[in-house]
C-alpha cells in the first residue's frame, strides 16, 4: 500500500518536472543579472575569479548566513555526542607501519595544500570552503593513523571562534569606513596579483580557518564517542 | 564528448539504484560515494571548476567518512 | 543526437531527485532515509548547474588571456548558479552531520533503527 502510493506520487512529480523543464532550453544564452557581474566584476571588486566576487562581495550576506548555519550544526553535534569524561575505550590494535609513517609525511603537506587553496581564492578556482574541507581531511587521516588519540578541544575552538570573529569585524569596519556592511574598503590594486581585491583575501582566510576547524571538530566528536 | 557524458549519467543513475537495493549498509555508502564522484566529474564538464572542487572534497570525502563512523556505532545490516 | 544532448542532463538530475524521494518515502532504516536526503541534494545541484550552462563558452575565471582578449564582454558561463550551489553543498553536509548524530542517539536509546518501531515517530 505504501509502495503503491509512493510510486503514484513519483509519477505525478515526474510529469510535473517534465512539463516545467521542457520550457527551459539547454545551452542557450539566458543570463540575466550575471551579465552585470561579468562585465563590471573586475573593476568593481578587483577579483578575477567571478564566482568568488559573487560569493564574498556581491552576495556576502548570504555567506554570513551560511557560516552561521554551519556553526549551529557543529554546535548541535557537540551537544548530542559530547561525553565529559570518556569511559575507557576498547583496546584497538595500532595501525600498520605504512599508514603510520605515511601519515606523518602527508599531514603537513595536506595542511599546506589547504592553505594554498584558500589563499589564492580570488585568482584561481578555490576558496575558503574547499580549503577548509581539505584541512578537515587531514585531521581524518590523523584519526585513522593513531587510534586512541584525542583532540585538543581548546585550540580548535579558539581557531573556529577567531575565524568567525574576523569575518564579522571586517564587515563592521566596512560600516565605519564606507557606510555599508561588508563594503570593500581596502584598495583594490592591480588584478591578477596576490595582494589585490580589497577585503576578499581576508574574508576567505577567516572562512577557511573556521570551516576547517569546524569540520575537524565534527569528525572528532563522531570518532571519540565509543 | 557527448557520448562520454551520456555514459557517465547512466552510470550515476545505476549507482543510485544500487544504493537503494543493497542490504549491507557499507556497500550502500560506497555506492553513494560513487554517485558523488561522478557528479563532481559532471560539474567539471559543465564548466564549473569551483563547484567540482567543493563536491569532490566534501561529498566524496567527508560525507563518506561521517556515514561510516555512524554505521560503526549502530547496526550494519538492514533487517 | 541533438534531442539526446538537449535533454540528458535534465533527465539524469530529475531521476536522481526522484530516486532520493523514493528512498525517503519507502525505506524504514534511518540510515537509508539520510542517504535519500543526500541524493535529493546532489540531484538538485546538478540540475541548477545544468540550467546555467551556455554552449560554446568557458569557465568564469578571467585569466590574463581573457582579460586582454579584446572587444566586448568575456564569453563565460553564468556565475550566479555556481555561487548558490557552493553555499548549498556546505549546508547539505551540515544537515547530514546533525541527522546522523540524532540517529546514533536514537539507536542508543531504543535499541533499533527501524522507523516503524520507534514510538516517538508515530502519529
Amino acid at each position: 500500500m505504501r509502495r503503491a502510493s509512493a510510486l503514484v506520487l513519483l509519477l505525478v512529480l515526474a510529469a510535473g518536472l517534465a512539463v516545467v523543464l521542457a520550457k527551459i532550453p539547454f545551452g542557450q544564452d539566458k543570463i540575466g543579472v550575471g551579465n552585470h557581474y561579468i562585465e563590471k566584476g573586475v573593476t568593481e571588486t578587483g577579483a578575477t575569479n567571478i564566482v568568488t566576487s559573487v560569493v564574498v562581495s556581491y552576495r556576502g550576506f548570504d555567506t554570513l548566513g551560511e557560516v552561521t548555519v554551519l556553526f549551529a550544526a557543529a554546535l548541535g553535534v557537540t551537544t548530542l555526542l559530547f561525553v565529559e569524561r570518556p569511559q575507557e575505550r576498547k583496546k584497538r590494535e595500532p595501525a600498520s607501519l605504512i599508514v603510520a609513517t605515511g601519515s606523518r609525511l602527508l599531514f603537513p603537506l595536506i595542511i599546506l595544500f589547504g592553505i594554498y587553496i584558500f589563499l589564492h581564492g580570488h585568482l584561481t578556482p578555490g576558496g575558503g570552503f574547499q580549503g577548509g574541507a581539505v584541512i578537515a581531511s587531514g585531521f581524518l587521516l590523523l584519526y585513522l593513523a593513531r587510534p586512541g588519540q584525542t583532540m585538543r578541544r581548546k585550540n580548535l575552538s579558539a581557531a573556529e571562534s577567531l575565524g568567525g570573529l574576523v569575518f564579522v569585524v571586517v564587515g563592521l569596519l566596512g560600516i565605519v569606513f564606507s557606510g555599508y556592511f561588508l563594503q570593500n574598503f581596502l584598495p583594490k590594486g592591480h588584478p591578477n596579483l596576490l595582494l589585490s581585491a580589497g577585503i576578499i583575501p581576508l574574508v576567505y582566510i577567516a572562512i577557511g580557518v573556521k570551516v576547517g576547524s569546524e569540520l575537524g571538530r565534527i569528525i572528532g566528536d563522531l570518532v571519540e564517542r565509543d | 564528448m557527448i557520448v562520454l557524458q551520456a555514459i557517465l549519467i547512466v552510470i550515476m543513475i545505476a549507482a543510485a539504484v544500487a544504493t537503494s537495493i543493497f542490504k549491507d549498509l557499507m556497500n550502500a555508502v560506497i555506492a553513494c560515494a560513487a554517485v558523488s564522484l561522478i557528479a563532481s566529474l559532471l560539474f567539471y564538464m559543465l564548466d564549473a571548476p569551483d563547484v567540482a572542487m567543493a563536491e569532490a572534497a566534501i561529498g566524496a570525502g567527508l560525507t563518506t567518512a561521517i556515514f561510516v563512523l555512524a554505521i560503526r556505532k549502530t547496526q550494519r545490516y538492514e533487517p | 543526437m541533438d534531442a539526446l544532448y538537449n535533454s540528458m542532463y535534465y533527465v539524469g538530475a530529475g531521476a536522481l531527485i526522484l530516486i532520493g524521494l523514493y528512498m525517503v518515502l519507502v525505506k524504514a532504516n534511518l540510515i537509508k532515509i539520510m542517504l535519500g536526503i543526500s541524493f535529493m541534494d546532489t540531484g538538485l545541484h546538478v540540475l541548477l548547474i545544468a540550467i546555467g550552462y551556455v554552449r560554446g563558452r568557458t569557465a568564469p575565471i578571467l585569466s590574463q588571456a581573457l582579460l586582454e582578449a579584446g572587444e566586448g564582454p568575456p564569453a563565460v558561463v553564468d556565475p550566479v548558479p555556481q555561487a548558490l550551489v557552493l553555499t548549498a553543498i556546505v549546508i547539505g553536509v551540515g544537515v547530514l552531520a546533525l541527522g546522523l548524530s540524532i540517529a546514533v542517539k536514537v539507536y542508543e536509546h531504543y535499541g533499533t533503527l527501524d522507523a516503524g518501531r520507534i514510538k516517538g515517530l508515530k502519529w
